[in-house]
Parts: C-alpha cells; structure tokens; sequence
C-alpha cells in the first residue's frame, strides 16, 4: 500500500474542502484498501469520512427511511422497523461478506465498491476499465462474470445493497461545495461499462453521498433477498435476487424483481415483473418468473451454470418474500 | 477463497507449534522476544508519551480537519486496557500496529484482505478485521486483542474449553476463533450452535477444527449441543 496524507474530518463541509488533486474518500475502508493493498490505486490523500457524526444513523420518516452513508451493514440488518418493513435491505445487507466485515462496511461503501473482476484486481492486468482497450474475460476465466447486458466488459455489479435499495426504488443524495446537492436513483447512479469504462457511478471525485433515501412500500407489500455463492459466507454472490411484491391478498399486484451478479450494473427483469403481475403467488408463476429473469441471457465460456441457477434464485425468492417457504439453507450468508 | 488471491499463511509467519519448540529451546533470547525486541527498537513507543499525539481530543479541530502523513506521525491507542503512543504512518493497519509496533504477536494476519477474519480484534467489544482496519481508525475507542481477554497469568474460560475440546490444530486461526466466540460470549450469554455457527462464518480454519469450536464454545455458555 502506497504512502498518503490522511485527511481526518468531522464534518461533511470539511470533508468536501478536501476532495481535489486526487484525494479519494475513505468510509469503513474495506473496498479501497484492498485496492490500494492490491496495488491498483495509488490516492496521494485518503479523506477519512468515518468520524462524521452527521453521515451516521438510519432515520424513519413520513415516507419511509433516510439512512446515513456510514450506517453500517450489520445496523442495516438488525434496525427493528428494516426487519419488519423493509426485509429485501435487511436480508441483503445480513448476508453480505462475513460478520466482522458487516461491522466495518458502510452502505456507502458498499454502493460504490468496485468490480471484483480478478483481472481488475490484480496489477498484472491492464484491461477497458484502467483505461485500456482489452478485457482478458472473455478469452480468459470468467466463471463469475456476467451473462446479461455486457457489452466490451462482463465483470458483475458487487453490491448485495444495491440490489435491496434497487428493489425498493431508492435514490441517493449526491453532495458537492460548487454544485450543491442533486439526487439520483440507484440504478441511475451506476455508468455502464460501454458508456464510460473507468468512470463506474456517476459521482464526481468533488462530490460525497451523504445520504440514502427509500420510500416506505406500500401496506401489504412483501419482500426478500437471496444470495447464493460457492461458499456459505466470505465471498461475494454468483447469483443473487431482490423480490418486492404487493399483494392483494394472494394475487400480486405488481412485482419488482432485481438480479446482482448478473450484469455489470444491478438489474431489474421487466420479463420476471411481468409474468407475476396480477398473477397468484404460486410454486408455478414463480417459477415461471424465475425462467423469464434469464431470457436472452448469453453465457460466456465458463458460467453458463448461471443460466440455471438465476431462474432457481429468483423462484425460491419469490417464495420467500410471499412468505410460502423458508429462507434457502442453500443460499449463503 | 475461489474469487480472491489469498496469501500462503505459511508465507508470513513461522508455524506456532515449531515456534514455541524454538521459543523453549534457547534460555534467555528466543526468536519470538528477539525479533519483538528488535521491532520494538525501531518503533521506539516508549519515548513517544507525552508528545501531542493524534488522539481522539485532537480530532476535529476548529477546521474540522486533522491532516496526517504521509510520514509516521505519534497515534494514541488503548490497548486492553492500557494507553499506548504508537509512532506510525497513517497507511499502518491496526494489525500491524498491534503486531510491529506494540509487540503484540496474538492477532495473526494471515489473508491480509478481510476474507479470514485471523486478525479479529475487539473494538469497544464488536469483532473487526484489524488488517482491514486503520490504526488511526483505533483512536477513540477501546481495542481487546487475544492478550486482553483474560487477567494476567490467568486463561479465559473459552480459552480454557478450546485446550479441554482440543479445538484448534495447526493453531493459526485459533486466537481470531476465540475473539469472534468471545464477543458472542459478551453479547450472548447463552448461544445456540447456529449462534456459533453465525458468529464464526467469518474465520476460516483449515484444519476444520469448527465442530470443537462449537463444543467449547457451547460448553462455556453452558448450552448443550444443538441446543
Ligand atoms: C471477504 C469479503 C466478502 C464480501 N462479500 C460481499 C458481498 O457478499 N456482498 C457485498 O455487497 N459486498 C461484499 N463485500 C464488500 C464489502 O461489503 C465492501 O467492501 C464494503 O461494503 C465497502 O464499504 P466501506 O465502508 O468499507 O467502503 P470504502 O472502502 O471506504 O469505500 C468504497 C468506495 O466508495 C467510496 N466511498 C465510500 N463512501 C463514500 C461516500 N459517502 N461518498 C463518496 N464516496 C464514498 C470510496 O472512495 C471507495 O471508492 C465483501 C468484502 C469482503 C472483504
Ligand atoms: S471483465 Fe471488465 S474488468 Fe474484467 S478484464 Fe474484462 S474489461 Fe477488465
Ligand atoms: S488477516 Fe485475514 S481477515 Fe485479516
Ligand atoms: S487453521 Fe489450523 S487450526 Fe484453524
């Protein structure tokens, strides 16, 4: 890890004056360590973020939650009114990394890590996203990478957060000294690799996320996350899905479905949404969603298990979150 | 590890069993206190208190600023218990504070990117990965290391149920494996296996020593078995 000044602040306006020449913003610091201990960043200063009293807490009001970038993942899952309301957020962010990384991560942090693509991260390989025109996936091992919506670079979109505040159409409040705020969706908040292939979100380097907005679902809405991986805990997911449903009683008003490591940028499947829509919940429209979350899926040389295990991630989700069967003892976390 | 390159743990450190063959072998210097010495020398700790070190008070001043480095600058850390000044740059992680710095050789660093949790420390009682923590991110709270959980001369009663069970072998991730048990412990007098179970999803052993972990750690809180 390279040497850098250490920018330590208690407040978003001092955090703000630092962020020029290259100074990138540290929360928990368990993404952007391990790319500086990898070797691929070099910041010259590290803006400390961590001690910023207002950037804490998760707040409930009139219209659902306001949740401070620092919130951590293990706050996020065991906050009382997140559990009961919002199951889809405490499910993914319960079951990210390991429980002493959900102590450390910040949902900031967690929204805007990087890609875990192996060739990314390891300082051997210069590929499209530092800037270079090769990705070695494709002719490569790329048994994590995506099967839906690449374009030139199929690395996965990492965050288990994401794929919940997605789900639950949340935005995120963006700060800058010369720009004031603006806010954006979180699926807006995330530039595809095609579009700009070092850029990853739209922030700005001047720019903080200083808050996380999520409108409250409307009554009788149902919702669950589900992660499955090689392992039970430790790693990140190699298929994942968010379901939020709002029921009339047993019938399903309307369905968001979202999928993580699918694509290079969290995604909704307008096909899975379609075919539960004013449908019953039932062992068949759910697998019948899970089937249609892969349509015009494109497996690369060595993931196309992906194919198969999305559709049953998606469907035993589904199920989940209509409270018709248990939590996966095969999903992980 | 399928997604992450993970450092040999042999690499780094000596095998402990090995060590402490070669730690009793030679009266007076062993390896152990000599290389701790000599890391110690460098570091230099003890002539440090009393300098205006980065500190919780010092934090946030008038600017809302404190600027650090890159050089090493001196850090105030409480380490079970005790205060410490610790002379080290701002990119030094509170594992190799405790390890380089303070002579602390109980907290491991095996993976050194958060995937073992080997180098779990407490900070005010919640287990972190100390590799992946910043030791200026210490400042203001209470670290506990494996050294700290127990009085002086005197083991914890975890650590007492992991010799009775025999639950570690190579021993490498045994001191993270007492620290993510121990603060369930803290928090839950009386855990169920799935507790354990949760509490340690995060250390991994290679030796598969878990099935004793989960005895030893049961029979301290006095739960049976699949309770
Ligand atoms: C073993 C392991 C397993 C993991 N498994 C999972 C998993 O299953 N699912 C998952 O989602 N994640 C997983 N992770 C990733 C982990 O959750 C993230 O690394 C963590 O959430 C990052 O949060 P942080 O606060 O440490 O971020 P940092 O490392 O501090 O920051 C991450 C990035 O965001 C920027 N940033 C942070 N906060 C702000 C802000 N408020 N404003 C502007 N920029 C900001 C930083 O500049 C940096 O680029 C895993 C990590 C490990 C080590
Ligand atoms: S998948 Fe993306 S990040 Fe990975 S090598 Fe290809 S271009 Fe680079
Ligand atoms: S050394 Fe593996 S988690 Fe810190
Ligand atoms: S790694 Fe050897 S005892 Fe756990």
């Amino acid at each position: 890890m390279n040497r850098f000044v250490l920018a330590d602040c208690t407040s978003v306006d001092a955090a703000l004056s630092q962020l020029h020449d290259g100074a990138v913003v540290k929360a928990g610091g368990v993404d952007l360590l391990d790319r500086m201990k990898d070797g691929i960043e070099e910041p010259p200063k590290l803006v400390n973020i961590r001690n910023i009293a207002e950037l804490r807490g998760i707040h409930e009001t009139d219209h659902g939650l306001t949740i401070g970038p620092l919130a951590t993942l293990a706050e996020i899952s065991e906050h009382p009114a997140i559990r009961s309301q919002y199951q889809i957020l405490s499910d993914a962010c319960g079951h990210a990394a390991t429980p002493h990384i959900r102590n450390m991560a910040t949902v900031g942090g967690n929204l805007l890590q990087r890609i875990q693509c192996w060739y990314y991260r390891s300082a051997d390989f210069q590929c499209l996203r530092k800037g270079k025109d090769f990705c070695f996936a494709f002719g490569g091992l790329n048994q994590y990478h995506a099967i839906m919506d690449y374009g030139s670079c199929p690395a996965v979109a990492p965050s288990s957060a994401a794929v919940a505040l997605l789900g639950l159409n949340s935005s995120v409040e963006l700060t800058s000294a010369k720009r004031g705020k603006r806010t954006v969706g979180i699926r807006e908040l995330y530039v595809v690799p095609d579009a700009n292939p070092t850029k990853f979100t739209v922030i700005e380097p001047d720019e903080l996320l200083t808050a996380i907005v999520v409108p409250r679902p409307t009554p009788g809405t149902r919702s669950a996350y589900q992660k499955y991986g090689e392992k039970e805990s430790f790693d990140w997911a190699i298929a994942d899905a968010g379901v939020v449903l709002e029921m009339d009683g047993n019938v399903c008003r309307r369905a968001v479905i979202t999928m993580g490591a699918a694509s290079p940028v969290v995604r909704r499947s307008a096909q899975a949404e379609a075919a539960l829509a004013g449908q019953p919940i039932t062992e068949e429209t759910a697998r019948a969603a899970g089937r249609a979350s892969v349509e015009g899926a494109l497996p690369l040389s060595m993931n196309a298990y992906k194919v198969d295990l999305f559709p049953v991630a998606v469907y035993r989700t589904i199920l989940l979150a209509a409270g018709q069967r248990d939590r996966d003892p095969s999903a992980a976390g | 590890m399928a997604k992450r390159n993970q450092h040999d743990p042999t690499s780094g450190e000596e095998n402990p069993q090995t060590q402490s063959a070669a730690d009793s072998a030679r009266n007076g210097i062993t390896r152990r206190g000599f290389l701790k010495g000599a890391g110690l020398t460098a570091a230099g700790t003890a002539l440090l208190d009393g300098v205006h070190a980065f500190s919780s008070e010092t934090a946030g001043n008038r600017k809302g600023v404190t600027e650090l480095g890159p050089g090493p600058v001196p850090v105030r850390l409480h380490v079970n218990g005790a205060e410490h000044v610790v002379q080290i740059e701002p990119r030094t992680t509170l594992a190799e504070a405790l390890r380089i710095h303070l002579g602390m050789t109980g907290t491991k660093i095996i993976c050194d990117r958060g995937v073992c949790s080997g180098c779990t420390v407490w900070l005010d009682k919640m287990p972190v990965n100390s590799c992946m923590t910043l030791a200026v991110d210490a400042v203001g709270h209470q670290v506990t290391t494996i050294e700290g959980i127990a009085g002086e001369g005197e083991l914890h009663p975890l650590q007492a149920a992991f010799v009775r069970h025999d639950a570690m072998q190579c021993g490498f991730c045994t001191p993270g494996m007492v620290m993510s048990c121990a603060a369930l412990l803290e928090r839950n007098a009386s855990p169920s296996e799935q507790d354990v179970r949760q509490a340690v999803s995060g250390n991994l052993c290679r030796c598969g020593t878990y099935p004793k972990v989960f005895a030893a750690t049961l029979d301290v809180a006095g739960s049976t078995r699949n309770a």
